[in-house]
């Protein structure tokens, strides 16, 4: 193996990692995809939708032949406590038109697709292979190790997600602190295709995902999510794992009182596990983003720490495929230029920086610190379901106004007038 | 739904064992001086790590390696590394 020298080594076939392949050996490139998993998206969990419009443009009309699940045109924002909810439910029939905005994806089968068309491209997909450490000469990264195996190449890119001890290991990155990661747990339920279509009111291929704020997670920062698949249900909770750990939470025991909450125990009824996973989700925004290149490698996806939630989209996927783009167009420039020093990779920092990626990254590089508010949690969800409770009660007793009714809500819950408006000041600035 | 324990969720995935090769040991050392709280009791979602016989071991088969742990617990206090290539959790939906 010590002969073989590629021009690319990709370490992770999850979406970030297939789509620089793709991009890099349909222009030629010798490439090397390895994934640890048996198969790509055997260690993948998807707690989110893809918006799709990006790999749309790597990709045309990729939705005509890769295994998406629903198209989402139904979105709800939750706010629940015990027995109280408060939706904001937005459907869209537009959104069911090409070139569609977001689907559902199981990435055991998404990411096999698109590793699929990384191969068809040309790239050589080696699963089953842990890579142990990045091998350096003279300080640059020439190659990775794997058990006794060693492999060489111009670069290494490290797309091994949200973990990346590739990142770590080769000094990109520190070790991640526990504030800047939120744990996410998840649980894929099957239902017949009919039940789910009737049960949330969706025809053909659409599809809902809802965001469920509250008592879902026992104030622990973070929230709860259920998305449509054609024939089952992604449902689980993103819980940050500085709260969890201060609070003594157990993720397990919180899922599943999350299940049984009567606004979510009625849409799982009847249906029967599939799975059960955990996945570490990237929540710390600009700032935990590591150094992107060094000499002979970068880092793209949930390994850079890219990661969007503005409360209403959680993303990571499109700006894992974002981030691929920009690497292969870098290191496409790198080789023309036979520069494979940190210097000549540069161009991926600055592409990445031009794109939608950082643009968005930096819009929402506030949300993080936003979402470390406690009252998101607890003390809004009471105040709103109160409010409407007050609203909607009808007592053998003369009602007040709205206003009144408001100021009274608010006068009886944690929230102080000024805590409300700075927290709406603070929201307007960072959502 | 019914309600379900985390054994038999886990009971539920798939998995190749790669038997004789546990990826995960426990510094207890470590756990006792750094960590009152001892976090990898309550934090992993697979609750892969439990106090027997006033030990803490890892039942390290049912791990789901999302690396929760590993963020969560002191630096020294978990030898943790993913599973040889082709071995552990293998999620068939994801």
């Amino acid at each position: 193996m010590a002969e073989d020298k590629f021009d690319v080594i990709i370490v992770g076939a999850g979406v970030a990692g297939s789509t620089a392949a793709y991009l890099l050996a349909r222009q030629g490139l010798d490439v090397v995809l390895i994934e640890r998993g048996p198969y790509p998206g055997s260690k993948n969990l998807s707690g989110g939708v893809l918006y799709g419009r990006v790999l749309h443009e790597l990709i045309p009309d990729f939705w005509e032949e890769a295994p998406v699940e629903r198209c989402i045109t139904n979105q709800v924002i939750s706010f629940v406590t015990g027995e109280a909810s408060f939706n904001i439910d937005f459907k869209n029939q537009a959104f069911n038109r090409p070139p569609y905005n977001a689907f559902t994806v199981l990435r055991a089968k998404f990411d096999r697709w698109l590793a699929e068309q990384a191969e068809e491209a040309g790239a050589m997909l080696v699963p089953g292979i842990k890579v142990d450490r990045v091998l350096r000469d003279e300080g640059r990264v020439v190659g990775i190790a794997a058990g006794d195996e060693e492999m060489f190449a111009d670069v290494v890119i490290a797309a091994d997600g949200a973990t990346s001890f590739l990142a770590q290991e080769a000094g990109l990155r520190e070790r991640i602190p526990t504030h800047q990661v939120a744990t996410g747990v998840k649980q894929v339920i099957g239902l017949p295709r009919e039940t789910i279509e009737e049960r949330f009111h969706l025809t053909g291929n659409e599809g809902v995902a809802y965001t469920i704020v509250g008592c879902a997670t026992h104030g622990v920062a973070g929230g709860g999510f259920l998305y449509t698949n054609l024939d089952s249900l992604s449902v689980g909770l993103v819980m940050r794992l500085d709260d969890l750990v201060r609070q003594k939470i157990k993720p397990a025991e919180v899922v599943e009182e999350f299940l049984a909450n009567p606004l979510i125990a009625p849409l799982v009824r009847g249906g029967k596990l599939l799975e059960y996973g955990a996945h570490l989700v990237p929540e710390g925004g600009v700032a935990m983003m590591p150094r992107l290149y060094a000499d002979g490698m970068l880092v793209i996806g949930d390994a850079a720490g890219l990661g969007i939630n503005n409360g209403f989209t959680i993303r990571g996927m499109d700006l894992a495929i974002g981030s691929a783009r920009a690497a292969a167009e870098a290191i496409l420039e790198a080789k023309a230029a036979s520069n494979y020093s940190a210097a000549g990779l540069s161009a991926y920092s600055r592409k990445l920086d031009a794109s939608f990626v950082m643009a968005d990254m930096r819009t929402y590089a506030l949300a993080p610190r936003f979402f470390e508010n406690d009252r998101l949690y607890t003390a809004y969800p009471e105040l709103l379901t109160g409010l409407l409770t007050q609203i909607y009660d009808q007592p053998a007793q003369p009602k007040e106004h709205l206003l009144p009714t408001l100021m009274k809500s608010l006068k009886s819950s944690d929230v102080s007038l000024m805590d409300l408006a700075r927290d709406m000041l603070a929201g307007v600035r960072a959502l | 739904m019914k309600p379900m324990n985390v054994t038999e969720k886990l009971g539920v995935n798939k998995y190749e064992l790669d038997e004789g090769h546990p990826h995960i040991e426990v510094h207890e050392e470590v756990c006792r001086e750094k960590c009152p709280d001892l976090a990898c009791l309550f934090v992993c979602p697979a609750n892969v790590y439990r106090e027997h016989n006033g030990k803490i071991v890892a039942d390290w088969a049912g791990c789901l390696e999302c690396g929760t742990c590993k963020v969560a617990c002191p630096e020294d206090a978990l030898y943790w590394i993913f599973p040889r290539g082709g071995f552990g959790i293998v999620y068939r939906s994801g």
